[in-house]
């Protein structure tokens, strides 16, 4: 070793906290989601009364608005970044319209269950990991949501400029993390399970 | 070289501002986002749950001090067993240690505060809330008029005695809804401990200069985000069940209660090393300290922290043995609980390599530390011993058990949290803590602990079984019980000694200065108390043991590092 500090002329530069700090909250909701997957798959085909998963229909249109609105925030994620904010504007409310689209969906599929099929989450088994599971991904979509809409109101006040690029890429990775679990739910609920 | 100065940033009016009001004072605590005081407030919240949960181990103690006594009654034996439980888990164990955390990992990597610092305010006052509401059920409910409403489910809460048909009212609510707001706090307060040590490390502190507290403390909350939050979601399906009528854990409908064990299990048996890898992190700085030497192994200790949290999340199953598992799942975990001890094995190895010949002084800290070191080795030993299955089907939830843990969580990490307290009040308070009170602290608690701890390793081998409400006389228990009590009160006046010492110093103690163990991470460079700053230059750092490098200028450790 030489006497000088190695580091002297090297800048110091480390990850950003924001970006640490959603990881490790995404890890941590990973966990929370596991345990109601695997509660999912431990009870599948275990009922021996009430409504089976064959009343369920595919939520397709619902799962493509899901997905796209991943593509229209990273949009968005570019546009603030390149400081375009009318573009980020507009495909941040596209984003809220997608979302909010899902969840309507939602809804309507738990009434169409519980109204049409009887399917209610003390019906059985089904009922009660089927409701569980599709609800808490529904209520992060309803929290993401929220989040959209408070940024979105900020923009429209015209509170919302470049620098602030960063924070609503962190944001937006909690928007990400909430479409990609929705591929795992519908992947376990609409097609391993049905 | 304690002759040498020390380079002392910031000034001692910062450090001992204007006393104001009363009330100024109360509201300067409540609303502070100080990691220093927030680190103090958990660490004082633990504190008085600590004397909480031991004057509920003194009533069982009571209880079953001799045979066929009815000094309380059943139910309020039921509730104090999983009272006394929940209360060192959650309330004790985790606070303190995330006191220790917020007060020491921004400090040591030379950091002004956490990255967060309302995030870290929030997390303290919600964990502070969930343990208000966890006692609130002594009054809560029913309570007021019956034998009071709190949780008696055991801590581990064990369906289906948890469903609303067994437990109706609403012990089971304050349990799973205390135990929920407090884990969202404690959630906030490790990814608040990842994105500091991750994102906030001041100039030159690469990963392997952290001190080995920190790179524990970051171990320990990447551990937490998966291990608080699995019990989160089970006792959100728990609170399904009792209120909509969900059938997770109802054996009626076709649920399990089987699950129930296995996830309530996924957080239990790694939230075992999230509580004592914080005490091994505080080994870790202590014993090279009063041992006069750089911490043997560092890289070994790095990667055996690491492999414990890994393989932590793979052993939950043992304690699930005699629930029927198929021989496959008894021998994956009997060999995957194995492995923990070749990780633990590497660490008191290391401890011990620190130790030998180094020119060691046993002040109090020090006396702690290596207490821990033979009790933990047994507790270890033990340990081990349960993880054969036919073994554990004989004592499982025995007293042998019993006596196991709490060799593990008393004899391990409260000793070393006693330790972190002997060392570094003196940096939190700017005065030292009485050797002389200190020593009698540790000889008086040390003895009571072996006289109650040890002699349950025998009942249990005598067919005792955790949680019994009293016993026949002539099963050859009688006099072990005795002397299992007598052990407990003479523990209790030993921490009644350590909360003296705390407040007689606080008061009266020596004047520390900011170094007074001559010691070499970062914190000790800082004046005693820090200023809410801490450190008014960004210090930089080229090795392992920056003040050590201050100190040595011609025999600086970045000389042979790397």
């Amino acid at each position: 070793m030489s006497d000088v500090p190695i580091f002297a002329h090297e800048p110091w530069i480390l990850p950003a906290r924001g970006r640490v700090a959603m990881w490790s909250l995404i890890v941590a909701e990973s966990a929370i989601f596991s345990l109601f997957v695997v509660a999912y798959i431990y009870y599948m085909g275990r009922d021996q009364f009430g409504p089976t998963p064959s009343v369920l229909d595919r939520p397709i249109l619902n799962t493509v608005c899901l997905l796209s609105s991943s593509l229209t925030i990273w949009i968005a994620e570019r546009a603030i970044e390149q400081g375009r904010m009318r573009r980020f504007a507009i495909f941040w409310a596209i984003t809220i319209l997608l979302g909010l689209k899902f969840l309507i969906g939602t809804i309507t599929e738990f009434r169409t269950l519980i109204n049409r099929d009887g399917l209610t989450i003390d019906a059985n088994l089904f009922g009660t990991t089927f409701y569980s599971l599709v609800g808490l991904h529904a209520t992060h979509v309803l929290v993401g949501l929220v989040g959209l809409s408070l940024i979105m109101a900020f923009t429209l006040f015209g509170k919302v400029n470049r620098s602030h690029a960063e924070r609503i890429q962190v944001f937006s990775m909690y928007w990400h993390f909430v479409d990609a679990v929705w591929v795992v739910v519908f992947t376990v609920v609409y097609i391993v399970g049905k | 070289m304690s002759d040498q100065t020390i380079p002392v940033s910031g000034s001692l009016q910062a450090a001992y501002p204007q006393r104001g009001t009363m009330l100024e004072w109360l509201h300067g605590w409540i609303v502070t986002v100080d990691h220093k005081k927030l680190g103090i407030l958990y660490i004082t919240y633990a504190l008085f749950f600590l004397l909480v949960g031991g004057v509920e181990a003194m009533l069982i103690r009571i209880q079953l001090m001799a045979p066929h006594n009815h000094v309380i009654s059943p139910e309020m034996y039921d509730e104090l067993f999983t009272m006394h439980g929940t209360t060192m888990v959650f309330l004790v164990g985790m606070p303190i240690l995330f006191g220790f955390a917020n007060y020491l990992v921004p400090i040591m990597i030379g950091a002004r505060d956490m990255a967060f610092p309302r995030l870290n305010a929030f997390s303290f006052w919600l964990t502070a809330f969930g343990g208000l509401l966890l006692y609130y059920s002594f009054l809560g409910g029913f309570g007021l008029y019956g034998m009071g409403n709190a949780p008696d489910v055991g801590w581990f809460a064990y369906a289906p005695l948890t469903g609303k048909v067994f437990s109706p009212g609403h012990n089971v609510d304050y349990w799973a809804l205390a135990l929920i707001v407090s884990g969202f706090g404690t959630v906030g307060t490790a990814i608040n401990i990842i994105a500091t040590t991750v994102s906030l490390r001041c100039k030159g502190m690469t990963f392997f200069r952290m001190p080995l507290f920190v790179w524990i403390l970051l171990v320990v909350s990447a551990l937490t985000l998966v291990t608080i939050t699995p019990l989160t979601a089970a006792q959100v399906m728990l609170l399904l069940d009792r209120y909509l009528g969900a059938h997770f854990f109802d054996a009626q409908a076709g649920g399990s209660p089987m699950l129930w064990i296995h996830f309530f299990w996924i957080f239990g048996h790694p939230e075992v090393y999230v509580l004592v890898l914080p005490a091994f992190a505080i080994a870790n700085e202590v014993i090279p300290v009063f041992s006069r030497k750089a911490i043997f192994g560092y890289p070994a200790m790095v990667a055996a922290s690491v492999g414990i949290g890994f393989t932590s999340l793979a052993v939950w199953a043992h304690h699930m043995f005699t629930v029927g598992m198929s021989s496959a799942g008894n021998s994956f975990f009997v060999i995957s609980t194995m492995v923990v001890g070749i990780f633990t094995g590497i660490k008191v190895f290391n401890w011990l390599a620190t130790m030998w010949g180094g020119s060691i002084t046993f002040s109090t800290p020090m006396l702690f530390c290596t207490g821990f070191l033979f009790q933990f080795l047994i507790a270890g030993l033990t340990g081990i011993m349960l993880a054969v299955a036919p073994w554990d089907w004989q004592l499982h939830n025995s007293y042998f058990l019993i006596a196991h843990f709490h060799y593990a969580l008393v004899g391990a990490i409260i000793m070393c949290i006693f330790a972190g307290f002997y060392y570094w009040f003196p940096k939190a308070t700017g005065r030292m803590m009485s050797e002389t009170l200190g020593k009698w602290h540790f000889w008086v608690f040390v003895i009571g602990f072996h006289m109650t701890f040890d002699t349950m390793h025998f009942v249990g081998l005598l067919g005792m079984p955790r949680s019994i409400y009293t016993y026949e006389p002539n099963r050859g228990w009688d006099t072990l019980n005795l002397i299992i009590s007598i052990g407990a009160f003479v523990q209790a006046v030993g921490v009644l000694i350590f909360v003296w010492n705390l407040v007689h110093s606080y008061v009266r103690g020596k004047l520390a200065g900011p170094d007074p163990w001559d010691a070499w991470t970062l914190e000790w460079a800082t004046p005693s108390p820090p200023p809410s700053y801490n450190f008014v230059v960004e210090p930089e750092v080229r090795s392992r043991r920056p003040l050590w490098d201050i100190k040595h200028p011609n025999d600086p450790d970045w000389k042979y590092e790397q």
